[in-house]
């Protein structure tokens, strides 16, 4: 059994940015446990000298050439954007500092 | 901003080790961005070199830049580094506007470079050998302005205007193991290092590498230890500094700053801070926490990048001479003496020496003028002398005119204020402005005659061979010509007067 706490679905949804109540931390922890183990359950079955793979195609090396090509105008960029000003996407203030 | 308490510089290192850690963020000039065909260019209007690659809209697809590749491949060369056979770019998670995709697409596990050395001569003529952990490509983010929020209110309007021109611009980032052993030379060490790394990469044309356009920035790690500790020492990462001369003082005030704090028994938080050079001060970013946690995982809209072994050696084969060759070579061309060629590297002024030199001046009046006249002016305007409007080759052009006699040095440092003021080459401006020397004899020989006057006995004390009652008729004749006589001249008009 993993070991999904409570806390760290919250850590989790900090990071996602996401609200959780009570009630969801507690549903989240038991599903993503169901999904972690099986993971594991994979992991048994493939122990040894067994290579991860990130892409399921043995493909490599696709390149564009350095060519510019049309972007959007301004007006496009923005026509999605729930607030913009001066040309620009308008977001909340990040108060970090960064 | 809270004052800091500091440790005398010296007592700091009396007591502590240093150790530093350099991240040095390179910009590629490529033509486009690194996944998509938006032009790389600095200072457009604000969202207009964006597409929905690079704005993260749903249903969009990356494409690797193939000269963003090669050009990684060379700054890994150049550096030492191995070239991996298989790199693969990964998602970095987090949530901030500067990148609309709510990852940076990255290098994680697999950087293309890795295990790499540079050579790196401090001031002080002594060199270290710096261990380079990796180099890695990765996209720039977008650019971020803050509206309001700094005035304290806490009611009004306060938010951040997002500009994505910038966001997919390639970068190459790269990392330093841990730099022990430079002691005192520590801050020095930190900005050769960054110095070394800039022309470098200008030297293989992969960036423009101006460092006050943020093509080169870097993020200094810091730490300190008791001399003989093995276990190393809480470290701050200083961002923000984006010259040379920052990154030594930022070094420098987390050395002193650190000593402080651990003197007293307090522990170092391991943290970000913000270099303010108007403060000559760093103060504390957000701790190095949870924000972090990254969750890194292999970009599947990417394949990997695998450069054949052809690839690479015909990539080694463009590489230019190491900064280091370089040095020695023009030294020895220039016949510059040691302690005139150090003023130059650390003016950062080899490049506009080259050029002039190459544009036709003598290497001793390129030097000269630039690490003279031009510092100076620069100094004065609390500015780089490398970031003055003028090229080398107008330099060499105000050189020629010296050199043909067609204006003194005195009339030459005015001509520099007006090429500076953008008034044309030196050439041009001498003959707008009409500031050529006087080489008339007669007007000259008139102007004698009149100083002559006022001190008859000058012509008697130079037949006696007293030269420098010479100087104050001299001095009348160049006042009486407002600077535009030629004062050699003068003296030898004087001379065959006083023999006639």
């Amino acid at each position: 059994m993993s070991e999904i706490t409570p806390d760290l679905v919250r850590h989790l949804a900090n990071l996602a940015r996401i609200d959780v109540n009570d009630q969801e931390v507690e549903l989240f922890a038991e599903q993503i446990s169901l999904i972690v183990d099986s993971m594991a359950t994979v992991k048994a079955a493939v122990q040894g000298d067994v290579p991860a793979t990130s892409h399921p195609i043995p493909m490599s090396n696709v390149f564009r050439e350095d060519v510019v090509e049309p972007s959007l105008t301004q007006a496009e960029a923005l026509s999605g954007s729930a607030d913009s000003g001066d040309g620009r996407f308008r977001v909340h203030a990040i108060l970090d500092g960064e | 901003m809270a004052k800091d308490e500091l440790m005398n510089y010296e007592k700091a290192l009396e007591q502590f080790e240093v150790v530093i850690g350099l991240e040095v963020h390179v910009e590629l000039n490529t033509n486009t961005k690194m996944f998509c065909g938006c032009r790389n260019e600095f200072g457009d209007e604000p969202n207009t070199n964006v597409c929905p690659i690079c704005i993260g809209l749903p249903g969009s697809l990356p494409a690797v830049n193939k000269r963003a590749i090669e050009s990684s491949i060379s700054i890994g060369l150049a550096l030492g580094c191995q070239i991996a056979p298989t790199g693969r770019f990964s998602r970095k998670n987090y949530f901030y506007p500067d990148l609309a995709k709510n990852f940076q697409t990255s290098q994680y596990d697999e950087p293309i470079a890795f295990e790499g050395s540079l050579e790196v001569e401090v001031p002080s003529g002594n060199t270290f050998t710096v261990a380079i952990e990796r180099a890695h490509m990765e996209e720039d983010a977008g650019k971020l302005t803050h509206v309001g929020g700094s005035t304290g209110r806490i009611q009004g309007a306060e938010y951040s205007l997002v500009d994505y021109n910038r966001a997919g611009v390639p970068l190459v980032e790269i990392v330093t193991k841990p730099v022990y052993g430079a002691g005192a030379e520590a801050p020095e060490l930190a900005a050769a290092y960054v110095r070394s790394i800039r022309e470098i990469v200008k030297a293989l044309g992969v960036s423009d590498a101006k460092m006050e356009r943020g093509n080169v920035r870097c993020d200094a790690n810091v730490s300190l230890r008791p001399h003989g500790q093995e276990k190393l020492g809480t470290r701050t990462e200083t961002k923000n500094v984006n010259s040379l001369r920052s990154i030594e003082r930022a070094v420098r005030y987390e050395i002193q700053r650190q000593a402080a704090l651990l003197a007293k028994g307090t522990a170092i938080i391991q943290e970000t801070r913000h270099w303010h050079e108007d403060k000559g001060a760093t103060s504390s970013g957000r701790p190095k926490s949870d924000a972090d946690d990254y969750r890194y995982f292999p970009e599947p809209d990417l394949v990997p990048v695998q450069p054949s072994k052809e690839w690479i050696e015909e990539l080694r084969a463009k590489l230019p001479e190491q900064p280091a060759a370089r040095r020695k070579r023009v030294q020895a061309e220039w016949g510059f003496a040691d302690l005139e060629f150090r003023d130059v590297v650390n003016a950062d002024l080899l490049d506009q020496i080259e050029e002039t030199v190459s544009a036709g001046a003598k290497p001793q009046d390129a030097r000269k003028w630039w690490t003279g006249e031009l510092a100076r002016i620069a100094n004065s305007q609390d500015q780089n002398v490398t970031e003055l409007p003028i090229s080398g080759a107008q330099v060499a052009e105000l050189a020629a005119l010296i050199e043909a006699g067609k204006i003194n040095d005195r009339l030459a440092r005015e001509v520099l204020t007006y090429v500076l003021a953008g008034e044309g080459s030196p050439a041009e401006v001498v003959t707008a402005r009409g500031l050529e020397v006087v080489s008339d004899d007669g007007a000259l020989i008139a102007a004698i005659d009149a100083a002559l006057a006022g001190q008859p006995d000058v012509l008697d004390a130079i037949r006696e061979g007293r030269m420098q009652a010479a100087g104050a008729v001299i001095g009348a004749v160049m006042k009486a010509m407002k600077g535009s006589a030629d004062a050699g001249r003068v003296r030898e008009l004087l001379i065959e007067k006083a023999n006639s």
